[in-house]
């Protein structure tokens, strides 16, 4: 399949004559590409390890017996913390890269239109459909401007502190004269003073994303159902399909 | 002509081969290869000795009384002869005036020439007036002695970070050496952190000087890569038991008494850069780790201000109570989750109201 092929919310899956008799109709537009799509559950995924495995360096489990020789376990945990954060770390790299090359929506989080007008105008209305003010939300095929605003912000820039601070934590370890000493360790640490306050930071990142994760989750699976939208197949289909022919706020 | 370290090492009966050993420890314990060694020996047999001036601001003297127990038999009697130690008012016989007048005279005589050794730092709060030394501000003699220096050196973590006294809410407001108004800028700075530093970290650091005439390689934040370059974690003795998962729960339970990794009871090892784990204290003998009290991360900088020294998540300063990274987060997740929960029953209820409205 190709990008776009259909054209951004120009496609029609049925033709209707006759309003009357004609089955219903549903436009669907493409919105997640594969490779987003992929990336979305990889970083899901990753990040279910990465809070799992971070939160029991921060409190370890309880003691294991026996020699240290016979056991691995706290390294185990650690070991998948780090895989874990180099898959997110390649996958967010590979991501932005996407925004590049991908089609329109795969920008969209990086760059939400904080210049122009409409965009605040939107984000009020969908406050208000929120507060439940308003009585239906506008249409949109890729993210209402809210949930951009909270992805662009909470997601994105979140990801990018605990990348960095994550990877100058990793440094340490690597030590002195190692790219991830060198590129991170030694200028963040400094930054924030000592290593310290780089792991209670990124420590509060990880209840960040957990407060992200429950908005997230919690807001798809009511748009899903409360909204015009298909919010959850789209993640695993790629296609936005509408229950209603209004028009589309973001086209 | 003034006298070379090894003059006044064998004035003190100091036999040339006891003098070589010094040599060879030194080089050794500065990481450097052997043929250093001889270098060094020729360095202490030719150079004169440099005039330092050692002065004492806010601080507790325990980098004086870590400095005099320096564990080679050598390096105690002799690395304070090696150094000409002009003023430092611990532990020179001259007091009161007599005393003061050296500062004045060493200044003069080895203007920019002389190290100024820090110890201690200033308060700024009250112009001054929480550390008078004969008189005056700490602060107006250190401006002094720091304008007419060659190089500075921060001994401890009080002169590097501030430490106690200028822990939270730091009343007199007392500032590491490098953020005191009217020090110069082009004065090189090493920081020597620790509380105290360790003894033969703090003579090599000087041997390193004299041998070489210039500051070791620093990081970024001023300390000599050759002590403060690894965590106390990355050589500690205990670490096997931390990658095993074996951690002391509490101070009198089994893995205690079996030698566990002290993590759970708080250890700063692994966010501590001092070289604790490797040189050991008092001659090699032990450290706080093997002595089984964990690392409270005393080089570290704003080490009081962090919370309990036994807990391993710190305080987040700036959110009123003290908490942990986890109470505020679990709090802020708690939250959103009762928030998620009402809106999703608020929304039912539009929901429902909605659909009986279409029919």
């Amino acid at each position: 399949m190709t990008i776009d092929a259909m054209g951004p919310g120009t496609h029609t899956a049925h033709s209707a004559p006759d309003p009357a008799t004609a089955p219903h109709t549903e436009r669907a537009v493409y919105i997640y590409q594969a490779p987003v799509r992929i990336w979305h559950w990889v970083n899901a995924f990753s990040i279910l390890v990465l809070g799992v495995t971070g939160y029991l360096i921060g409190s370890p489990p309880p003691s294991v017996g026996g020699e240290a020789y016979f056991s691995f376990m706290f390294g185990w945990i650690r070991y998948l913390h780090f895989a874990a954060g180099y898959i997110l770390a390649i996958g967010f790299l590979f991501r932005i890269y996407w925004a590049f090359v991908g089609n329109k929506h795969a920008k969209q989080i990086f760059l939400p239109p904080v210049w122009r007008g409409s965009f605040w105008a939107e984000l009020l209305h969908e406050m208000k459909w929120y507060a439940m003010i308003a009585r239906q939300p506008l249409k949109y095929a890729g993210h209402n401007p809210l949930a951009t605003l909270v992805m662009h912000v909470l997601f994105i820039w979140c990801m990018v502190f605990m990348i960095l601070t994550g990877f100058a934590l990793y440094g340490e370890g690597t030590g002195m004269g190692t790219w991830q000493f060198d590129l991170f360790s030694s200028w963040i640490i400094p930054l924030f003073g000592q290593s310290q306050d780089v792991h209670t930071w990124h420590h509060m990142g990880l209840w960040v994303i957990v407060c992200f994760v429950i908005v997230h989750v919690y807001a798809a699976i009511r748009e899903d159902i409360m909204s015009r939208q298909s919010i959850m197949s789209s993640m695993f289909s790629g296609w936005r399909t509408f229950r209603d022919d209004k028009p589309v706020a973001d086209e | 002509m003034t006298e070379t370290f090894y003059d006044v090492m064998r004035r003190q009966g100091i036999t040339r081969r006891s003098f070589l050993k010094f040599c060879s420890l030194t080089a050794a314990a500065l990481g450097l290869g052997p043929s250093f060694a001889p270098r060094i020996a020729e360095a202490m047999e030719t150079k004169p000795r440099i005039p330092v001036l050692w002065l004492h601001g806010l601080e507790c003297t325990c980098c004086s009384e870590s400095f005099i127990r320096s564990a080679h038999p050598l390096a105690k009697d002799v690395i304070l002869s090696m150094i000409s130690l002009d003023y430092d008012d611990t532990i020179m016989a001259a007091a009161g005036h007599q005393a003061e007048a050296i500062i004045e005279e060493t200044i003069e005589k080895y203007d920019g020439q002389y190290i100024l050794a820090c110890e201690g730092n200033p308060p700024l709060n009250q112009e001054g007036m929480s550390c008078i030394i004969a008189g005056r501000p700490y602060l107006e003699q250190l401006q002094h002695a720091a304008n007419h220096c060659k190089a500075i050196i921060s001994w401890g973590s009080c002169a590097s970070w501030g430490c106690v006294q200028a822990a939270r809410p730091n009343p007199t407001q007392a500032v590491p050496i490098h953020k005191a108004p009217g020090i110069p800028g082009d004065k090189p700075i090493i920081k020597v952190p620790g509380c105290p530093p360790i003894a033969e970290v703090m003579t090599a650091v000087i041997t390193y000087l004299v041998t070489f005439e210039r500051f070791p390689e620093l990081d970024r934040q001023g300390r000599p890569k050759m002590f403060y370059s690894q965590r106390i974690h990355d050589k500690c003795y205990r670490r096997p038991h931390f990658d095993a998962g074996q951690f002391v729960e509490q101070f009198d339970d089994e893995g205690a008494k079996k030698g566990y990794c002290l993590y759970k009871v708080g250890c700063k090892g692994p966010t501590t850069y001092n070289a604790c784990s490797t040189v050991r204290w008092n001659g090699g003998l032990s450290f706080p780790i093997q002595a089984g009290h964990p690392c409270i991360g005393c080089s570290e900088d704003g080490f009081w201000d962090k919370g309990s020294f036994y807990d391993r998540l710190t305080n987040v300063n700036g959110f009123g109570v003290e908490a942990d990274a986890d109470k505020i987060g679990g709090t802020a997740a708690l939250v959103v989750g009762a928030a998620a929960a009402a809106h999703a029953a608020a929304s039912a209820v539009k929901r429902a109201r909605q659909k009986g409205g279409d029919e």
